[in-house]
């Protein structure tokens, strides 16, 4: 082992990311909504010994990008709330962490906050949470309590985007705030139980949230005991400066998508700056290079299959992450030169997850463990234990030293 | 002459709740968050082959004095994630949550309900619940106050929406055809638009049609806005137990309501709350009961129960002496909060309970546990089970929502020892039949309809 661990994650959608993945899996395609399918897909996984799942979702159907919502009839739409999802396959698998995608525009904190508790109940300490903005006037819409600008790459620089789009940031971080209030506002150990005076609660070890904010305010607390991990981890898909700043304040796991030799080492220095610009006190993220993978033990059949589904789809696959065509030998370099560079891991991103995940868990990893960069069996029984992160006292909890104070 | 076949009971197992029905100082009292105590139910419930696991909401913790309500359970968990996990740990049993219409918007709760059909196999329920109160909605962004009147006038147009939603795409909306690269067999599957009084909304709904297409729908409340809703939109009323005479003729006033919506008797469900106290004999179960009802009401909580009618401090009153001589605060305060009023008006109240306690020289403590300890069944098993048959085959009741007073095996005499006999009976399935609530509770499917009759008044012989 290096210094520093590596960690492992992958991240589902639909039958994979490659949008024409369900031309050569149209079971699967069918069985989106199907749990045990699902479930197969995270218990093999779990087998692979990875850290953990994160779940595609978004609060609207599946859309090419961020445009407006395309009336082709040629890519995989429909799918169930990722969160529910999540609770479902839980009891279903027992190591692996389990990191649902929730969108922070339009839901509530309250909502979400003990949706995650209960989620963590759920898994015995393996919840997670990806939290992304939603900018989708298409969304907005589906809601009808807000309207947004249309949202379109040609417009980013376009000064009315640029503040919607600051403004959307601010509001994810006031969401994850107050999630992470909320899950604190229950010390440990509040439940006394106490027959002689009659009370379930010791009250002073509950707290309200009392937040205030530009976009909303919640009192609380939670309606939920503090959760196996007390803070299950937050994620946050970052590509650039705005979600750096949302990462650096408020998560825990940082999703990033380098492509070359350049903007590798370029993006990690540019995280740790905004960490120090937001003065985060927690420690530094954990970075995770997403990677799209077609994979197979000859590279150039990868590579010939990557074409295929090209050829399928109509156009070549574009993807905000870089996409690996090769052997799980080659990715094996690949995730070893990125760890080198100081990134705690990768996020996998299978092109086709009914070939390509099989291939990550019975190529990938053992090439890894060959090579002593990542564990031989679970040392862990939480998410936050496998990312090898502590579980946090309540940020309300009086310190030990108060407590024993005469 | 052929038997009658006999009308069936509806069983639900309601999950013990944040309040003094449920003894959590009991030894047997196990965890009331841990997703096992969860599990231990919904299996019990399921090995009796119960239509459905019920599950109630509360947003807020409750609030006495401005503080934290310390005496009961306190602490439960998000209502959808937790039915989503036991989904997974049972095959046919219905699950149903409570979820406020207030605050949450169409399009979310739609989905959700949607997911949690889907990934059930087609056995989920939404009991529609409203709220106005302003406590609660300082937990939400959209903690919206609405007049009391006005609320069911959002809760239908939200509810319209939903089914809008679920009905969006058709059942052969995804050939998913490799060869031709279809997956959509048209471009416009879940697409929905929707403008109306509170609501405007339009896009694409992304949930295939699930199982049922419609999750089952209960409405709890029983005033005469909540009973039009139901018989309008509902397919059951999660309702409180009365004596089976009032029973009847809620029954009828209700039920009656059906045919002018072109309804069937059978298309909405009349489903009380009831607790029960089993013993081997009648005697020694009404002493478990006395005993459980001392359990539910300690001295603090009498205090609570009539601080909530007086409407100020009592904490200085001794819970074994008698009922407060001084009069009731009513300046339109309110001293707890998150918690439904159990009267309509405090001094008649009062003069109620000072006349009981003055005739049988009560104590405050004993005055609270005749008033809030409420045991529905009280008996042998048969005992039980007859009382439930004939309810139900003389149409007081269409079943029961059980609430154990034990967290989580509280069920579990009742399946074993209570349920045999209604089979015996012939009044409760010993197997499941179908597989979705639907089919237990006997409904037609989602957007289809049987000829409304007249809604029998007699009771057979």
């Amino acid at each position: 082992m290096t210094d520093h661990p590596l960690h492992l994650a992958v991240a589902l959608s639909d039958v994979g990311w490659h949008p024409a993945a369900w031309r050569e899996d149209p079971d699967g395609a069918r069985r989106l909504g199907d749990p045990e399918h699902w479930a197969a897909q995270v218990r093999l996984a779990e087998e692979g010994l990875l850290d953990l799942v994160t779940i595609e979702d978004g609060l609207g159907l599946q859309t090419d990008g961020y445009g407006p919502q395309t009336p082709r009839t040629d890519r995989v739409r429909g799918r169930v709330d990722a969160v529910l999802l999540a609770s479902r396959i839980a009891p279903l698998t027992s190591r692996i962490g389990i990191v649902p995608t929730v969108v922070t525009a339009h839901t509530e904190p309250f909502h979400v906050a003990t949706a995650l508790q209960t989620l963590d109940f759920v898994s015995t300490g393996r919840a997670g949470v990806r939290l992304t903005a939603g900018p989708s006037a298409a969304d907005a819409r589906l809601v009808g309590v807000r309207t947004f600008p249309d949202f379109t790459p040609d417009r980013l620089d376009d000064p009315e985007i640029v503040a919607f789009v600051e403004d959307l940031f601010a509001e994810a971080g006031e969401h994850a705030e107050v999630l992470r209030r909320l899950w604190d506002s229950w010390e440990d150990g509040a439940e006394i139980r106490d027959v002689p005076t009659g009370r379930f609660i010791d009250r002073d070890r509950l707290h309200y949230a009392d937040f205030r904010g530009r976009f909303f305010s919640v009192k609380g607390p939670s309606i939920v005991p503090r959760s196996p991990q007390g803070q299950p981890p937050v994620a946050i898909l970052a590509h650039g400066p705005l979600p750096y700043r949302l990462g650096a304040q408020v998560g825990d796991v940082l999703f990033v998508t380098p492509h070359g030799d350049d903007d590798l080492v370029r993006i990690l220095s540019e995280v740790r700056a905004a960490e120090e610009e937001v003065r985060r006190p927690a420690p530094p993220q954990l970075v995770l290079g997403d990677l799209v993978v077609v994979l197979d033990d000859d590279p150039s059949a990868a590579r010939g299959r990557l074409d295929r589904l090209d050829a399928l789809s109509g156009e070549a696959y574009a993807s905000d992450a870089r996409i690996f065509a090769g052997s799980p030998a080659e990715l094996a370099d690949l995730i070893e030169a990125w760890h080198r560079a100081g990134y705690a891991g990768v996020r996998l991103r299978p092109a086709a997850t009914a070939v390509d995940l099989p291939q990550i868990v019975h190529g990938v990893v053992p090439e890894l463990q060959r090579r002593g960069l990542f564990r031989t069996a679970y040392e862990a029984d939480t998410l936050r234990g496998h990312l090898g992160l502590d579980r946090p006292l309540s940020r309300y909890a009086r310190t030990p030293d108060l407590v024993e104070a005469p | 002459m052929s038997p009658v076949p006999k009308r069936q009971v509806r069983l639900g197992a309601h999950f013990p709740g944040v309040n003094n029905t449920t003894v959590w100082a009991d030894p047997r009292s196990g965890s009331h968050i841990d997703f096992a105590s969860f599990v231990h139910l919904a299996q019990t419930a399921e090995r009796a082959k119960f239509d459905f696991l019920f599950l109630a909401e509360g947003l807020r913790l409750r609030e006495k004095k401005g503080l934290i309500h310390d005496l009961d359970v306190v602490g439960r968990p998000d209502t959808l994630t937790v039915l989503a996990g036991l989904a997974a740990v049972t095959e046919r049993l219905g699950l149903i949550g409570t979820i406020s219409a207030t605050y949450n918007e169409p399009y979310e709760v739609a989905r959700q309900f949607a997911s949690l059909d889907q990934l059930s196999g087609g056995r989920a329920g939404w009991n529609v619940v409203t709220s106005s109160d302003a406590f609660t909605g300082e937990n939400f962004r959209r903690g919206g106050y609405l007049p009391y009147d006005r609320r069911y006038d959002r809760a239908t147009e939200f509810l319209a929406i939903a089914r809008e939603l679920w009905n969006s795409w058709p059942a052969d909306a995804i050939p998913a055809d490799a060869a031709s690269g279809r997956f959509l067999a048209g471009e416009d599957a879940g697409r929905f638009a929707h403008r109306g009084e509170f609501f405007d909304v339009e896009g694409r709904f992304s949930v295939p049609r699930t199982p049922q297409v419609e999750p089952v729908i209960l409405q709890a409340g029983d005033s005469q806005a909540g009973r039009d809703f139901g018989a309008r939109h509902g397919d059951g009323i999660f309702t409180l137990p009365r004596p089976i005479e009032e029973a009847r003729a809620f029954y009828r006033e209700v039920k009656g309501r059906l045919a002018a919506h072109g309804r069937h008797e059978d298309d909405l469900l009349l489903l009380p709350a009831a607790t029960f106290v089993i013993g081997d004999t009648h005697a020694e179960a009404e002493e478990r009961a006395a005993e459980i009802r001392t359990q539910q009401v300690s001295g603090a909580t009498a205090i609570q129960l009539l601080e909530a009618v007086w409407n100020r401090d009592l904490t200085a009153y001794d819970p074994d002496g008698p009922l407060p001589d001084i009069e009731p605060l009513d300046d339109g305060t309110a001293i707890q909060q998150g918690q439904a009023r159990r009267f309509e008006d405090r001094q008649e109240k009062i003069r109620e309970w000072r006349a009981r306690a003055e005739a049988g020289s009560l104590s405050i403590r004993d005055i609270a546990i005749e008033d809030a300890a409420w045991q529905t069944f009280v008996g042998t098993p048969a005992e039980i089970a007859e009382e439930i048959d004939l309810r139900v085959q003389t149409r007081a009741d269409d079943g029961f929502i059980l609430v154990p007073h034990i967290t989580p095996a509280g069920l579990d005499e009742f399946a074993d020892r209570v349920v045999p006999e209604l089979q015996e009976r012939g009044s409760f399935r010993r197997e499941y039949e179908g597989t979705t609530l639907r089919d237990h509770l006997g409904l037609p499917p989602a957007g289809t309809r049987r000829p409304a009759v007249p809604v029998p008044t007699g009771v057979p012989a």
